[in-house]
């Protein structure tokens, strides 16, 4: 791994837990990477995951593509999804790999990020889905907070924040 | 118990906390407000979705080919 990228915090989850908060983020990197391996308690095969940006909702907007085993789509929204995730109708003991990617998040610009995520089942449907997506607001970030669509984040759920710096 | 997880990346603490009932009332709206922003978002979908079709269709009543609409 690249000594320009540093593990800031991590989190594994010992059992249910319905959010995983990031907070005092420090802004001494350039970019910020969030991956999560997830699952959450909701009985179905998407299991969004929802994110929080210094305990706001508001002022986002997204893009995404999607495939899901049978059909691509595509579409955008102005909530705080940023994965399809993965719920827990999906075969046992499996998980969700979600990347968030935050460049500048320290600027004084509005702040973009991308999202990639896959899915795990041993089936026909299985979820992956790129994002593209805007916070309209130029604090930088300093807090991120992950939560399910409903339910809770299942046991052995992982979230870890890197910073990465230029040099 | 529902608990919540905070992650202090100054300090490195882990704190683990059973939410509140205000949180958990919190936490109840917010996920009803996200399926109803979201069931919102996929019917503008559809609807846009079906006036497409529906556009598509009236063209090629009007004699237009599928490579000519797909064209314009």
């Amino acid at each position: 791994m690249a000594n320009t990228y540093v593990k800031i915090a991590s989190y594994a989850a010992t059992g249910s837990v319905a959010s995983i908060d990031f907070t005092s983020i420090p802004s001494t990197y350039t970019d910020l990477i969030l991956k999560i391996s997830g699952r959450i308690s909701i009985a179905q095969i998407y299991g969004a995951f929802l994110l929080n940006i210094n305990g706001l909702t508001t002022n986002r907007t997204y893009r995404y593509v999607e495939g899901n085993g049978a059909a691509a789509s595509s579409g955008s929204g102005t909530n705080t999804n940023v994965s399809t995730g993965q719920g827990n109708s999906t075969t046992a003991s499996t998980y969700s790999n979600v990347e968030l990617y935050f460049p500048n998040y320290a600027g004084s610009t509005n702040k973009s990020f991308s999202v990639d995520s896959v899915g795990e089942n041993n089936a026909t449907t299985a979820y992956m889905d790129l994002y593209a997506a805007l916070w309209s607001q130029t604090a930088a970030i300093n807090q991120l907070t992950l939560l399910p669509e409903s339910g809770n984040f299942l046991i052995y759920t992982t979230a870890t924040l890197y910073g990465i710096k230029k040099n | 118990m529902i608990t919540a997880i905070e992650v202090n990346c100054a300090t490195g603490e882990v704190t683990e906390r059973p939410l509140t009932a205000e949180e958990i009332a919190q936490r109840e709206a917010d996920a009803a407000a996200y399926a109803a922003r979201k069931a919102e978002e996929e019917a503008e979908a559809e609807a846009k979705a079906a006036a497409k079709a529906s556009a598509r269709a009236k063209l090629a009543a009007l004699g237009l080919t599928e490579d000519e609409i797909a064209a314009l």
